[in-house]
């Protein structure tokens, strides 16, 4: 049985996919992030979010997290989707889903994907401002 | 020697490309080519740093490169 599923895509990210994978009668509760595309950074106005990866690596260090979440975690599905390309204020760039007969490794196993996600995954964004634009994470 | 280059990131817009093959002048290993390159390509100083990828994995600075690797430069990420 497959117990994680990571996702790539340049299409809307669906919770509801999410959800359905990893919902479980043996479950207890399902914990979710959603990541959102926030209107602001730093006091300046932000007009998009443009994502980029090296798809393969980042599928796999993807896949990597998970595996390592159903390990480290008493959980029993998770899910990671990531989206690429232009994204507007208020879309989903990000959403984790995790499942576990008790509430607690859910929520544990989804602030430790999420976290990792941010550190280890060969994904980029670029800010876009009224004024310019930005690579996130990468200057001095 | 020859491999293969892929740049993602600000590395694209600071190199100007997003895969080349390149010929290793004297690199040996993923370190030696990190040196290489800030010669090469001197505007990646302006990254704060950056990580390599050879074959889709995280590359230690000892790993020796062989013919044919697809080595990637990795800027800080900032996914999520």
């Amino acid at each position: 049985m497959k117990n994680a599923d990571v996702l790539i895509t340049s299409e809307k990210l669906m919770v509801q996919d999410c959800y359905d994978f990893v919902q479980d009668a043996s479950c207890g509760g399902i914990a979710v992030f959603v990541g959102t595309v926030r209107n602001s950074t730093q006091n300046k106005t932000v007009t998009l979010l443009d994502f980029s990866a090296y798809e393969p690596m980042a599928l796999k260090e993807m896949q990597k997290i998970a595996d390592l979440a159903l390990v480290k975690f008493k959980i029993h599905k998770i899910a990671i989707h990531h989206a690429v390309g232009e994204l507007q204020i208020g879309a989903v760039p990000v959403i984790i889903a995790v499942s576990s007969a008790h509430r607690k490794a859910a929520f544990e196993a989804c602030e430790f994907a999420i976290d990792t996600l941010k550190e280890t995954v060969p994904i980029w964004k670029k800010e876009h401002f009224e004024d310019g634009e930005v690579w996130v994470n990468s200057h001095p | 020697m020859k491999i293969q280059l892929l740049f993602f990131g600000i590395a694209t817009d600071l190199v100007g490309e997003n895969s080349i093959f390149y010929e290793l002048k004297s690199a040996e290993t993923v370190l030696d080519l990190k040196k290489e390159l800030l010669l090469k390509y001197s505007k990646l100083k302006n990254i704060e740093e950056f990580a390599i990828a050879v074959n889709e994995e995280y590359a230690e600075d000892e790993l020796v490169l062989k013919e044919n690797d697809v080595v990637a430069i990795i800027p800080p990420v900032s996914g999520g």
